[in-house]
C-alpha cells in the first residue's frame, strides 16, 4: 500500500500541480491576472451576490391572469368563428377555465362543433411531436350547449411561454440600467429569478419592471357614455375602463383593440412641441401603421382612447387621418416617467404582471466586509489547524498540513473550472470539507499509533494505519456526501451553494488526505537511513 | 532529497492510552438526561415556539450605516413607530454605525411587502447607506419553511439508509436517536433563547447531521472491528472498549472543528455569526450524542456477535 510507482507519483503530482494552477488566479487582482501569458488559466471564482453585492429579486407570474386572458382571447375567436360560420348562439358565458356556448338552434351542433374544434391546437413542436391539444371542445350537458375547456397540458404551454416572453422582455428593459451582468432565469413553473451584480439601489429596477407596460389603442363608444352604460347596461363587445390618476373618469371602449400593443415599432421620450410637455413619441410597425390609418380614416372626429394596461392615458378626438404610422402620447408624464415608460414599450409588453415574492439585496460594502471577514477568519482557523496538527503529529503533521493545503487548492480548483458560485454558506462548505480532511489524517495518524502500541514494525505500522482508518473515512464520508446530495437535490439557493462545496471537499479530502498524504510518507520512508530498527516513526 | 530538509520530530501524544473510562456505566444515565433534553426541547418548541427569520415567518430586514458613522436608533424608532406598520424591531448590528431594521409581515400579501419596505426606506432618509434588503413574501416564506423542514429529514433518512446498508439495523436506529436528539435539543436552545432561526440555520442543522454522524460512524466502525476481535467479549465492555479507543480521534478531531468555528465566529463576521454559533453548539452535542447515545443504545438493543462472513466479504473492498 505504501509501494507507489513512478507513473502513479507522476500521476498525483500532476493533479496536484494542475490543482494549483487552476486555483492560483483567484489569489490575485483580476488587472494582474489579465496580464498573464496565455498558457496559464485565468479564470476565476464567480462569487455569489452576498459576498460581491448586488440584487436578487424573485418574480412570480400571475397565472389566473393567464388563464384570464387565454378565456377572454378563446371567447373572441370562439364568436368570430360562430359569426363567420353564420351559426346563431344566444349565450358565450366564461366560467372558470371553461367556456359555455349556448346555440339558438339545438340542430346547428354537429356544424358547430365541427366550427369550433378548429381552433384546437396541438401543443409540442417539429422536433419531440405534439402531446396533446390546448383545449377540448366536448358536448355539453344540455342539447345545443357546447363546452370548450382548457386542458392542463395547454396551461402549462402557456405558462411556459409567457415566462420564456417575460425573460425576454424583462432582459432587455433591464439592459437599459447598464450593466449587462445581470441574469434573468426562470425557476420553477411560474417564477423568474433576476439576479444583478453590484446592483444596490433596486428601487429604479422595480419600477422598470413592476409594470406590464401593455399599449393599445381602443375605439371609444360613438354615441354612450359610460355613465349611461352603468345605469343601462354595456353593449356587447364594449367594456368600462378607468382613467389615470387626475383626469379620473371612465370611459366606454370597445375591447378588442384597434391596433394591439405587439404593433408598436419604436417609442422615445420626447417634449411636446407646443408646450414643452413631456411626452412619448412612437410608431407603429406596418401592419399597426395601416390598421392605425384605417381607423383613423373613418372616424375624423371622433375620440380614440390610448390604453396603458388598462387604464386610459388619454382620450383625443381625430383631426385627420394619422398614415404615417407614427404619433406622439401626452399625459400627466414627468421627464423620468416618459424616459422609463419609452424604455417599457420599446422592450414590448410583459404578457402577465410580475410579482415580487423575494428581494434580497447587497451592498458592495458589506460584501466586501463579509470576504475580509472570512479571509481573516479562514488564516486564524489555518493557522490554529496547522499549529494543531503539527503539535499532535510532528514531521507526518507537516505532511497531512500540505495534505490540507492540496485539498484547499483542489476544491478551489474544481470549483472554479466548473463555473460554480462561492457564496457565504459556500465558504462554510469549505470549512466543513476541511474539517472532514483534517479528521481524516487524524483517523489515520491515530490508527498508526494503536497499531505501533501493538509493536508491529513501524513500516507496517504505517501501512496497516492507512489500510484500517480508510474503511472508517470512506464510511463516514459517504455519509455525509448522501447528507449533501439531500441538500443539493432538496436545497434553494442557501443551501444548494453549500451542498456543492462540501461535495466537492468530501472529493478532494480523499485524494488530498489521504492518497497525497501517503506519497509523502512512501517518500519519507524511502529516505531514512536503512537498517533494522533505523526508521523511527515521528508521529 | 527533500525529505531530508523535513526534521523528524514527534507528535505529542495527548492521551493515555490505556485509559479507559467506565462510559457505559453511565448509559442509564446519559440516556435519562438525553431523553430528557429531547422531551424539554419538544416542550419548549410547542410551548414557547420558534423566533423565526425573515426567511421563514415572512417580512423584510433592512440593515443600514450611518453615513456619520453613528446610527441614532432611538431617532429611528420615533420616525419608523409611527408608520403603521405593525410590529418594527430596530437593533444595533454588529459595530455602533449599523441597525438592523425588521419589519413583520405586511397584511395584503405579496405586494404589501414591497410597500411596507418602501415606507420605511422613504421614513429613514438620506443619512443612511442600505447594507442589505431582504424581503420575503408570503409564498416563498411558507416554502422555505417547507423544504427546511423535508431537507433536514431526508438528511437524516439518508444517512440512516446508509448505516444501515453498511453496517446493521441495530446502529442505524441508534444513528437516527442520536441525530434526533442532535437536532431537538439544538432546536430547543434556539426556543429557549429566542434566537433567530433561518435559513442559515437550517444550513447549520444540515451540517452538524453531517457531523455528528461522522462520529457516529467511526465509533461504530470501531465497534464492528472489535465485534469480530473479540467474538466472547461482553457488549457492554466491548462498547466501552470501542469508545475509549476512539477517544483520542474524537477528541483530537473536535477540537480543531471547534478552534476553527471559534476563529470564524469571532472573526467571520456578522452575517454569519449566526450560523457559526449553531455550528458549535451542534459540534459540541454531536460528539456527546455518538458516545452517549448511539453507542449506548446498541447495549440495550444488542447485536449481531457472528460476523465472520460479513468480515470476509469486507476485507476484500478494504484493499482498494
Amino acid at each position: 500500500m505504501l509501494h507507489f510507482t513512478r507513473l502513479k507519483t507522476i500521476a498525483v503530482l500532476l493533479t496536484c500541480l494542475a490543482g494549483l494552477l487552476f486555483a492560483m488566479p483567484n489569489f490575485f487582482t483580476k488587472e494582474s491576472v489579465a496580464t498573464w501569458p496565455n498558457f496559464i488559466p485565468k479564470q476565476r471564482l464567480n462569487l455569489g451576490l452576498d459576498l460581491q453585492g448586488g440584487a436578487h429579486l424573485l418574480l412570480a407570474m400571475d397565472q389566473d391572469e393567464i388563464k384570464k386572458d387565454w378565456m377572454v382571447n378563446l371567447r373572441d375567436s370562439a364568436r368570430r368563428s360562430l359569426r363567420d360560420a353564420k351559426i346563431g348562439y344566444s349565450a358565450l358565458g366564461i366560467q372558470g377555465t371553461q367556456l359555455q356556448v349556448r346555440l339558438t338552434k339545438p340542430e346547428d351542433q354537429e356544424a358547430a362543433l365541427k366550427d369550433l374544434r378548429k381552433l384546437i391546437q396541438p401543443i409540442g413542436n417539429a422536433i419531440l411531436g405534439s402531446s396533446g391539444n390546448d383545449i377540448e371542445v366536448t358536448e355539453g350537458s344540455e342539447p345545443g350547449t357546447i363546452t370548450m375547456s382548457l386542458t392542463e397540458q395547454g396551461l402549462k404551454a402557456r405558462v411556459a411561454s409567457a415566462a420564456a416572453s417575460s425573460i425576454e422582455t424583462v432582459n432587455r428593459r433591464i439592459n437599459n440600467l447598464g450593466t449587462s451582468e445581470s441574469t434573468v432565469v426562470r425557476q420553477g413553473t411560474d417564477r423568474i429569478l433576476i439576479q444583478f451584480p453590484g446592483l444596490q439601489d433596486t428601487a429604479e429596477l422595480k419600477k422598470l419592471i413592476g409594470e406590464t407596460a401593455k399599449l393599445t389603442f381602443h375605439e371609444v363608444h360613438p354615441s354612450l357614455t359610460a355613465e349611461d352604460a352603468k345605469l343601462t347596461a354595456i353593449p356587447p363587445g364594449y367594456k368600462i375602463y378607468p382613467g389615470t390618476g387626475d383626469e379620473g373618469g371612465e370611459y366606454l371602449l370597445r375591447e378588442t383593440p384597434v391596433v394591439p400593443g405587439e404593433d408598436l415599432a419604436d417609442s422615445q421620450p420626447g417634449f411636446d412641441s407646443r408646450d414643452g410637455q413631456p411626452v412619448i413619441n412612437f410608431r407603429f410597425n406596418q401592419a399597426g401603421a395601416r390598421k392605425f390609418g384605417a381607423f383613423t380614416k373613418e372616424n375624423v372626429g371622433r375620440p380614440f382612447a390610448i390604453v396603458l394596461d388598462d387604464k386610459v392615458l388619454s382620450a383625443p378626438v381625430i383631426r385627420e387621418p394619422i398614415l404615417g404610422g407614427s404619433g406622439q402620447i401626452s399625459g400627466n408624464f414627468t421627464v423620468e416617467s416618459t424616459n422609463r415608460l419609452a424604455v417599457q414599450l420599446r422592450s414590448g409588453a410583459l404578457p402577465t404582471k410580475l410579482t415580487i415574492v423575494e428581494e434580497r439585496t447587497v451592498g458592495p460594502s458589506l460584501g466586501a466586509d463579509s470576504i475580509s471577514a472570512g479571509k481573516t477568519a479562514g488564516v486564524i482557523g489555518g493557522i490554529a489547524v496547522v499549529f494543531l496538527t503539527i503539535l499532535a503529529y510532528g514531521t507526518f503533521g507537516i505532511f497531512a498540513v500540505v495534505g490540507l493545503f492540496v485539498h484547499l487548492m483542489l476544491t478551489l480548483a474544481i470549483m472554479t473550472v466548473m463555473g460554480s458560485t462561492l457564496t457565504l454558506p459556500g465558504i462554510a462548505g469549505l470549512v466543513l470539507g476541511v474539517a472532514m480532511a483534517v479528521d481524516a489524517n487524524v483517523l489515520i495518524y491515530e490508527r498508526i499509533r494503536e497499531e505501533l502500541r501493538t509493536g508491529k514494525p513501524p513500516i507496517s505500522a504505517i501501512d496497516a494505519g492507512f489500510q484500517r482508518a480508510f474503511i472508517t473515512i470512506a464510511d463516514s464520508q459517504l455519509t455525509t456526501l448522501a447528507c449533501a446530495m439531500i441538500m443539493f437535490w432538496l436545497g434553494s439557493g442557501p443551501i444548494r451553494g453549500f451542498a456543492v462545496t462540501l461535495t466537492i471537499g468530501i472529493i478532494t479530502s480523499i485524494f488530498a488526505s489521504v492518497t497525497v498524504v501517503r506519497l509523502l510518507i512512501s517518500q519519507w520512508i524511502k529516505a531514512q537511513p536503512k537498517g533494522r530498527g533505523a526508521i523511527k516513526v515521528p508521529v | 532529497m527533500l525529505m531530508k530538509l523535513i526534521p523528524n520530530f514527534k507528535g505529542m501524544d495527548f492521551f493515555p492510552h490505556d485509559l479507559r473510562l467506565p462510559f457505559m456505566r453511565y448509559k442509564d444515565l446519559a440516556i435519562g438526561l438525553s431523553v430528557l433534553a429531547m422531551v424539554l426541547s419538544l416542550g419548549l418548541f410547542f410551548a414557547k415556539g420558534l423566533n423565526y427569520g425573515v426567511d421563514f415567518k415572512g417580512g423584510s430586514m433592512v440593515e443600514l450605516q450611518a453615513n456619520n458613522g453613528v446610527a441614532d436608533v432611538a431617532a429611528l424608532r420615533d420616525k419608523l413607530g409611527s408608520l403603521g406598520l405593525g410590529g418594527v424591531q430596530i437593533q444595533s448590528f454588529g459595530g455602533p454605525s449599523d441597525v438592523l431594521i425588521r419589519i413583520e409581515e405586511q397584511p395584503g400579501g405579496e405586494v404589501a411587502q414591497q410597500a411596507g419596505l418602501k415606507k420605511v426606506i422613504d421614513a429613514v432618509g438620506s443619512g443612511y447607506t442600505q447594507r442589505r434588503v431582504e424581503v420575503v413574501g408570503p409564498a416563498v416564506s411558507s416554502e422555505l419553511r417547507t423544504t427546511g423542514l423535508i431537507a433536514v429529514v431526508c438528511g437524516i433518512l439518508a444517512i440512516v439508509a446508509y448505516v444501515w446498508f453498511r453496517f446493521e439495523w441495530q446502529f442505524a436506529v441508534g444513528a437516527v436517536v442520536a441525530l434526533s436528539h442532535d437536532v431537538l435539543v439544538v432546536v430547543g436552545i434556539f426556543s429557549l433563547f429566542q434566537f433567530e432561526f433561518d435559513l442559515s440555520t437550517v444550513a447549520a442543522l444540515l451540517t452538524i447531521l453531517g457531523y455528528s454522524v461522522n462520529d457516529t460512524v467511526v465509533v461504530s466502525d470501531r465497534i464492528r472491528e472489535n465485534l469480530r476481535k473479540y467474538k466472547r467479549m461482553e457488549l457492554n465492555e466491548l462498547l466501552n472498549l470501542s469508545i475509549n479507543e476512539t477517544l483520542s480521534r474524537t477528541i483530537l478531531t473536535g477540537v480543531t472543528a471547534i478552534a476553527v468555528l471559534i476563529s470564524l465566529y469571532i472573526f467571520g463576521g456578522e452575517v454569519i455569526r449566526n450560523f457559526n454559533f449553531t455550528m458549535l453548539v451542534g459540534v459540541i452535542i454531536g460528539t456527546y450524542s455518538s458516545i452517549f447515545i448511539a453507542a449506548p443504545l446498541l447495549g440495550y438493543l444488542g447485536v449481531k456477535r457472528d460476523w465472520s462472513d460479513q468480515a470476509a466479504k469486507n476485507a476484500a473492498p478494504s484493499k482498494a
